[in-house]
């Protein structure tokens, strides 16, 4: 099990930095700061120091060669279990033409303009685009610095660079059999003009991609050796826990700390406007110290706030008119004309994120400058967050990335960063800043809840000649990236509800963004889609029912025009024996989904027992993500995305009481959990069209599946997640 | 006060309250981070570690409970016969995804193994459920487990 030193993630400042400032800087802050640095023995001091004397070759900001022959791919999308330290190395690796196990991986450092996510516009590892993104930038920089080595090899030979071809670290002139390694040309190529443009490798020449890759992180996950946020260890570093006003914008009132101080291994209250933490030796005191406090709140505006009230608030909403997402056709006059007529209101709930790894965030902060240990989505915010809050400029925060313990959205905030340095602030040395399940619940950034309102009408045959959509809710854009936020609108929020795979010759979809009051929103897993999808897909199955058709059959009839949404569905409805005979209170429910710009379908199989519990049985996927970068990881992302959709749909749903929100541990939000799992089929449709997102897609897809199955099982229409206890009716 | 562990076979002595669950002392003491805490409670399993060879909770058991047993952790547990081929059977269904619950996930699995070498998919369940994944990885955990199994029918 020492596997893991061959895929050690180190740390720097970044290629846009010298090697020689890099020392400095390092030097600078203590031996601790580098993780990696020091102890990993491929990339050690003696390695550095040789290279301030002949620098590396750093074609770009994503491969840097040193003269040894050591290659480091520096990683802009961070690994929170979705498989990027893997299958982004991998388009490096395919046209740089290295083996994957040549290379060593290093985080990026925060920095937008190097680093910036091409679909966001942001250094951020969000919205399933990290394939997306990285498609084409990755594999030119890999492009690019191997047409460097190549020509450099061939100028030291005197040969023609189209004579020679790189393989496996090498460059290779066959007609006189010389070959070099890429450490031995690295010098020289750094010297070589960067290309004007290169010509990516044909699909067919592909080596790595689309072939099974071990994942370079797995190592290091078995036998405790992977470093997350949580297990940094700065030298000197206290453990700090903390309590949030819990109602959210309530300030600290008064505390009584007298006990707390008399614990063992506590050695400072920290109190800000709205928290209190105990700083300790180690978390057992923190928490106990907490337990000790004697803290009077002042709940502020929202002290009476409760879940009926947003609900209310976004019903009231809908009563008007919104901001046109899409419209298609003239849904009015269609309607006039409709045979049937169908409506139908839906809900969705606030949802935490519930990562496995609790929040938290070590910050050391010092008079010249601050550092930060943590696991973070969106690097260049927790940097920035850092230098705002300690009054600190920019280029004195130091931000030390790490693996991600789950992220779904929640790690995509810097709240946690924010936190830590305000603590910081008034703690002498490093303090690790550790919140606990139950303040990682009650004070997360929830998935909003939203309101939906939907009419169909359907001519004499039964199919939908108009569609209409309106829904209320909170825009997270319109907090988190201001400017996609435009005349009501962002794109977010809408995924799922408009362009769907469907032809129907009048739609009309309104979105009212009404922000809850008292309760932070943020991205969830599968972000619009996640509501958007279950709200579509049950519709549409009320349509289907309406029209006293087959669910597949009418969902196929509507996808002439979109084959590949088609063939999804097909393959799904077959290979799960669509329309097979299945026990009483046994059900198939289908969905189909377009987004991320993946195309999927799922058939979930559910048993419902007399007394309403549900029970998902199998659950088929089919899958068109374009490429396939690493298919293994497509599989596990799937099965993945479906045991977090279940867990949502079945019993996900966050409320307030008096301000409050009243969950608090996985007693009360409870995961599915192993002896509940259902068996899972995954089949990708081979595909030459660029990739599409993966690490969101299988979520958003489960909700109507399931829930267009318990109608099938039983008759009951699940309208409102999460269904609970709903199927108990029956 | 003081109080002699023995952790993966080392005597360590920490001095902390009687009452400090075992999970913080490992990970802040004795700066072995590879045990994680992800509840509090006991309610999600991602610090189990062995005690007297059986899976416990250690953010529930008390230093003082622990004093006179042997602790195993996730950094040691690769030195038993049925951990090695968990790990093993974890690296080759490629199980881990954000990784973060699966010291607990093998920490479980090993003592489930080392009990019962054929386990039966009821005894995965009564064994796993109390370990839970954010990453949904059960399909591969399940699958693990008899990988494991498997190996050692074939050695």
């Amino acid at each position: 099990m020492t596997g893991h030193r061959n895929v050690g993630l180190v740390e720097s400042d970044g290629v846009n930095l010298s090697r020689r400032r890099f020392l400095s800087v390092s030097a600078a802050v203590g031996g601790g700061l580098v993780i990696g640095f020091t102890t990993d023995p491929l990339i050690g001091v003696a390695d550095a120091a040789q290279s301030v004397a002949s620098p590396p070759f750093t074609p770009n900001a994503f491969v840097r060669i040193g003269g040894d022959g050591k290659i480091v791919l520096t990683m802009p999308y961070v690994e929170m279990g979705q498989g990027t330290y893997t299958s982004i190395p991998m388009l490096i690796a395919e046209e740089l033409e290295v083996d994957l196990k040549q290379v060593r991986l290093e985080h990026a450092p925060p920095n937008e303009k190097l680093y910036g996510n091409p679909l966001l516009g942001v250094q951020a590892t969000g919205n399933s685009n990290a394939i997306r993104g990285a498609w084409q930038p990755l594999r030119q920089a890999g492009a690019t610095a191997r047409a460097m080595l190549v020509s450099a090899a061939a100028q030291r030979w005197n040969v023609d660079p189209m004579s020679c071809r790189a393989q496996s670290g090498e460059v290779l002139h066959e007609p006189t059999g010389r070959r070099s390694k890429y450490g031995e040309l690295a010098a020289d190529a750094a010297r070589m003009p960067v290309p004007q443009s290169v010509v990516l490798k044909r699909a067919a020449d592909f080596k790595l991609i689309g072939t099974p890759a071990k994942r370079l992180d797995t190592p290091s996950k078995v036998n405790g050796t992977a470093v997350y946020g949580i297990d940094a260890r700065p030298p000197g570093v206290k453990i700090a826990t903390l309590a949030q006003s819990p109602v959210f914008g309530g300030r600290v009132k008064s505390v009584n700390d007298a006990k707390a101080k008399a614990v063992k291994g506590v050695r400072q209250i920290v109190r800000l406007d709205d928290a209190v933490a105990v700083v300790a030796d180690h978390m057992g005191a923190a928490k106990k110290g907490l337990a000790a406090l004697v803290i009077e709140w002042e709940d502020g505006p929202h002290a009476k706030l409760d879940t009926k009230q947003i609900v209310d608030q976004l019903e009231k909403a809908t009563l008007n008119s919104g901001a046109v997402a899409q419209n298609i056709g003239d849904t009015g006059k269609a309607m006039a004309s409709a045979v049937t007529k169908v409506e139908a209101t839906y809900q969705v709930p606030f949802l935490a994120h519930a990562t496995m790894e609790p929040m938290n965030c070590t910050a050391h902060v010092r008079k010249d400058g601050c550092e930060i240990w943590v696991g973070n989505q969106a690097l260049a915010r927790a940097q920035a967050t850092a230098a705002k809050t300690s009054g600190l400029p920019l280029e004195k925060v130091v931000v030390h990335n790490h693996l991600i313990g789950g992220g779904f959205g929640r790690r995509l905030e810097v709240d946690g960063v924010t936190r830590a340095v305000q603590i910081a602030m008034q703690v002498k040395g490093p303090v690790k800043v550790v919140w606990t399940r139950e303040e990682d619940i009650q004070h997360d950034m929830y998935r909003p809840c939203f309101l939906d309102r939907l009419s169909a009408g359907l001519d004499a045959k039964g199919m939908p000649v108009a569609w209409n959509n309106r829904f209320a809710g909170s825009s997270i854009i319109s907090r988190w990236l201001p400017p996609a936020f435009n005349k009501g609108l962002d794109p977010d929020t809408t995924e799922g509800a408009i362009d769907l795979v469907y032809g129907l010759p009048n739609l009309h979809v309104e979105y009212l963004r009404v922000e809850p009051p008292g309760i932070p929103t943020a991205f969830w897993r599968s972000v619009g889609p996640s509501h958007n999808v279950f709200v579509t897909e049950s519709f549409m199955d009320e349509l289907a029912i309406a029209a006293k058709q087959d669910p597949v059959a009418y969902r196929r009839a509507l996808l002439e025009k979109a084959p590949r949404a088609k063939a999804v569905l097909e393959l799904a409805a077959e290979k799960a024996g669509w329309g097979k005979p299945l026990p009483e209170r046994v059900g198939r429910g289908v969905s189909i989904q377009f987004a991320f710009a993946s195309y999927l379908a799922q058939v979930a199989e559910v048993e419902v027992s007399k007394d309403g519990a549900v029970r998902v049985r199998r659950v088929v996927c089919a899958v068109d993500c374009g490429t396939v970068v690493n298919p293994d990881t497509v599989r596990a992302q799937i099965q993945s995305g479906i045991i977090f959709g279940i867990t949502a749909a079945l019993r996900g749903e966050i409320t307030l009481k008096d301000g409050r929100v009243q969950q608090s541990n996985f007693h009360d939000y409870p995961m599915l959990r192993l002896n509940e799992t259902p068996a899972i089929e995954v089949y990708i449709v081979n595909s030459v069209e660029p990739p599409g997102g993966m690490g969101e897609a299988g979520t958003s897809t489960i909700a109507p599946a399931v829930t267009n199955a318990i109608y099938a099982a039983t008759g009951t229409r699940v309208r409102k997640l999460p269904v609970a206890d709903q199927a108990k009716r029956v | 006060m003081s109080y002699a562990m023995n952790v993966n076979g080392k005597t360590r002595t920490v001095d902390v309250d009687e009452d400090t669950p075992v999970l913080w002392v490992l990970r802040d003491v004795l700066g072995m981070t590879g045990t994680k805490f992800g509840c509090g409670v006991a309610l999600c399993g991602a610090c189990t570690i062995h005690l007297d060879g059986k899976p416990v909770r250690s953010c529930i058991t008390s230093v003082a409970a622990a004093a006179g047993k042997r602790i195993t952790t996730i950094e040691a547990v690769g030195a038993t016969a049925a951990g090695r081929r968990i790990q093993q059977a974890w690296i080759a269904l490629e199980v881990p995804q954000c990784g973060y619950c699966q010291s607990g996930q093998i920490m479980s699995a090993t003592a489930l193994l080392a009990a019962k070498p054929n386990p039966t998919d009821s005894d995965i369940d009564d064994a796993m459920s109390g370990n839970i994944c954010r990453c949904g990885t059960y399909v591969r955990i399940r699958e693990g487990i008899k990988h494991a199994a498997r190996g050692k029918k074939e050695a």
